[in-house]
């Protein structure tokens, strides 16, 4: 037994769950799938009174359709739910492509969509993929529901707009844009473990190809999903050449990004890798907009 | 709290404490002590178990959890030590372990995944394996191991 004692409820339903908390609020965690609270736990740097425990609420757990052609995902959807699901491959290949890079498949099997972007940990990329794709969280409190989007949800190191008697119920994607291409890059030392840097990128061409609107955001690069809102900018009205990419990605790599850097790789270690993964998602992402435009969008 | 669950077939129930972790509880309360402990925050693998089917870290999760639920551990995997499961013999055929510490995580990794996939590349293998950490292979002989099995398991 690592964790120091807590009392520990299982609410039958998002009520029972809300009702817990309200009573409780700040003393209560609330636990989704576990994967980073347990181990915070295991090494008591967290030391939650009471654990609240959502896994019983398969309410909370489905993939959608939305009317607009996007995706209602609930918060307790599993991570490896996410990654094998046809509906996510079609409608958001950007999610699709950053799940297998989201720790080992056995923290998949119990890992949460809403668990993570909750923990907000500025190194996993579920958060970025949120924030590159203009997520909606939908989230539900005592005094009834709200939507927060990704860009006023994430707020800093392991830090969200989520009060403590609020729960994060849904995230919402909106439709992939017409002629858009995405890629989600990260470098690990090895498979699963966590990135020393990465990034999600979209981009969305007209008939010309020419760039309408691009975005670029990084993880392990701040104290949050870090987005580079100026290099996306300079590639408006660009087509792909590899000087507009390059700039771009000289942009992001140098002045926007902050990466702290750690034992396994130094800050300037740390913008290279931004740059050159920038630069190949970048390319990739116009050869899949261009792709799409030559089937018709 | 008072918990039930079924673990290899066999249902047991227990009165427990919150905090106690499911990978703790299968070793001490049940003295199912196959489920290795390494690490005991999500990292090493050696105490995967099958929940439901599916490969997760025991150490992850809190026995209170596991109530109503099933699980599988590598004692579950062969009914005595003269009839080993297919995976079970091809580790021992093409040295899948030398100190043994890290293979009941490598085992109930590997059970669903042949499963699933019948015929694996090396590198699907290799995939699957990634969560799991061992000191001693160098992990060839594991991916040989997971291979022959995989042959074994087709042949029935």
């Amino acid at each position: 037994m690592k964790p120091p004692p807590f009392e520990y409820q299982a609410p039958d339903s998002l009520e029972g769950a809300l009702a817990i908390l309200a009573e409780h609020g700040d003393e209560a965690k609330v636990l989704a799938g576990g994967q980073s609270l347990i181990p915070a736990m295991n090494f008591r740097v967290a030391q939650p009174t009471l654990l609240v425990d959502l896994n019983g609420l398969a309410e909370l757990s489905y993939i959608r359709q939305a009317d607009d052609g996007g995706l209602l995902i609930g918060a307790m959807t599993r991570q490896r739910q996410l990654e094998l699901d046809e509906l996510v491959a079609e409608s958001a290949p950007l999610l699709h492509e950053a799940m297998p890079h989201i720790a080992h498949p056995q923290i998949r099997n119990r890992g949460t969509l809403g668990g993570s972007l909750v923990h907000a940990d500025p190194a996993s990329e579920l958060p970025v993929v949120a924030l590159a794709r203009g997520a909606t969280m939908r989230v539900r409190g005592p005094d009834g529901e709200r939507e927060v989007p990704a860009e006023s949800f994430f707020l800093g190191m392991f830090t969200t707009d989520l009060q403590p008697e609020e729960i994060l119920v849904e995230v919402a994607l909106p439709p992939m844009p017409a002629n858009a291409g995405w890629s989600f890059k990260e470098v690990s030392r090895r498979r699963g473990d966590y990135a020393m840097m990465g990034v999600g990128t979209l981009v969305t061409l007209d008939e010309k190809g020419v760039c309408q609107q691009a975005s670029l955001v990084y993880l392990n690069a701040g104290d949050g999903p870090v987005a580079a809102p100026q290099a996306a900018e300079a590639l408006q009205g660009e087509k792909q050449t590899p000087e507009a990419v390059e700039a771009a990605a000289v942009k992001a790599a140098e002045d926007e990004i902050e990466p702290f850097g750690n034992v396994h790789a130094s800050v300037e270690y740390q913008r290279h890798l931004a740059r050159v993964l920038t630069r190949q998602a970048l390319e990739t992402a116009f050869e899949r907009a261009a792709a799409s435009l030559k089937n018709g969008g | 709290m008072n918990i039930s669950l079924t673990v290899n077939g066999e249902t047991y129930e227990r009165e427990v404490e919150p905090r106690m972790l499911l990978s703790d509880f299968l070793r001490h309360e049940l003295g199912l002590t196959g489920t290795h402990v390494g690490c005991e925050h999500g990292v090493c693998g050696a105490c995967t178990i099958l929940f439901d089917g599916d490969p997760v870290r025991s150490c992850l999760m809190f026995a209170v959890q596991a109530n109503g639920h099933e699980v599988m551990t590598v004692e579950g995997l062969a009914e005595d030590m003269d009839d080993l499961h297919p995976l079970q013999e091809a580790f021992w055929e093409t040295h899948g372990l030398q100190c043994g510490f890290c293979t009941p995580g490598f085992l109930l990794t590997l059970l669903p995944f042949l499963e699933e996939n019948a015929d694996p590349s090396e590198d699907e293998i290799r995939e699957a394996i990634s969560g799991n950490l061992c000191r001693c292979t160098g992990y060839q002989h594991i991916v040989d191991s997971a291979r022959l099995a995989a042959e074994k398991m087709r042949e029935g």
